[in-house]
């Protein structure tokens, strides 16, 4: 009996939260790691389509994205529904993708612009004539790295 | 008087109760403006640009493994309607040619496929054959590293191997200029 009353009077209460603010940045340099910034915001409904001999883009800061695919209804009145190209964060043609990608080599240490990888996330249900057309002017571009983005297809 | 007080206040700890709410914003700032990656895809090597046509009738018929997607998203393959889903196996034996049939490839470096389709193929369908054609590549490179080092074909393979195994088995993929019959 004395036993308990002894306790009781010690112990206090309180849950220490001193490491509490340790997990958090825990969190937070987890969170750091594993996502980027959002650089642009997206124009065009893309869904890219599966596949399964998928290899990972290794450096962010090699890569440049091309976006191909419908206009999200809120630009429908204006761009109407026919897959467009959108380079950075506006709607572009495809003349316009040379000087995308010296925009974007320029910023790349001359070393390593060998090895610089355009994305081309492609939505499943646009139509090849766009996608060569851009194919054909990173061809003549110099632009010959490619990436189809594409999500993993579960296994059978 | 004041000194003793003083004294005690530097016993004081500094008050981190607030530092897990500074972190939490933070922690919140970055869920908002960040996303998480999901880069993978198919990496392709593009063939530069050239004014000049490559003439296909230069090549042994027997050699190239031609594919041909229409409008309508359907396969022809040497000639023949196909389903998607025997394509992998079909270029495989094309490939490898393992009882030396008279109509399919003489050796696996000499075979090229040939990849044509339409201006109104859908993306989804072209990235599907191609990545069945990658597919029976990397399949063929697994058996041969699997034959010749006892490992699977993988990117942390030391070069030198990977060039043997590549040169024995090159991954030759031409891509015609589309046709125009279909609707964009």
């Amino acid at each position: 009996m004395g036993k308990f009353s002894k306790k009781r009077g010690k112990a206090s209460p309180e849950v220490s939260t001193a490491s509490l603010p340790d997990i958090i940045f825990m969190l937070l340099f987890f969170f750091m790691v594993v996502t980027v910034l959002r650089d642009s915001e997206l124009k065009v409904d893309v869904v890219t389509p599966q596949a399964t001999e998928l290899t990972k883009l290794q450096e962010k800061s090699l890569v440049n994205y091309l976006y191909i695919g419908k206009p999200k209804d809120k630009y429908r009145d204006t761009y109407g529904t026919k897959p467009r190209l959108q380079l950075g964060d506006k709607f572009s043609t495809v003349e316009e993708i040379p000087i995308f990608l010296e925009k974007h080599k320029v910023k790349v240490s001359e070393n390593k612009r060998a090895r610089i990888t355009s994305s081309l996330r492609i939505d499943g249900k646009v139509t090849m004539g766009i996608v060569q057309d851009i194919k054909t002017q990173l061809r003549k571009t110099g632009q010959l790295k490619v990436n189809y983005s594409a999500k993993q297809k579960a296994e059978k | 008087m004041a000194k003793t007080n003083s004294r005690d206040r530097m016993k004081n700890e500094i008050n981190a109760g607030s530092m897990a709410d500074i972190a939490f914003l933070l922690l919140i700032f970055f869920l908002v403006t960040t996303t998480v990656v999901e880069d993978k895809g198919i990496t392709v090597k593009l063939p530069p640009w050239s004014e000049e046509e490559v003439d296909p009738t230069k090549l042994k018929t027997r050699n190239v493994f031609s594919v041909l997607v229409n409008a309508s998203n359907q396969l022809l393959v040497r000639g023949e309607p196909a389903d998607i889903r025997q394509l992998r196996e079909r270029a495989k034996e094309f490939i490898m040619n393992p009882r030396r049939q008279e109509d399919l490839s003489e050796a696996p470096n000499k075979a090229i496929i040939s990849l044509k389709n339409d201006r109104g193929t859908s993306y989804e369908t072209y990235l599907e054959v191609y990545n069945e054609l990658k597919a029976a590549y990397n399949e063929l490179w697994n058996e041969e590293a699997q034959k010749r080092y006892g490992s699977d074909y993988s990117d942390s393979m030391p070069i030198t191997k990977k060039r043997e195994i590549k040169s024995a088995i090159p991954f030759v993929l031409s891509e015609a200029e589309p046709t125009g019959f279909g609707e964009e």
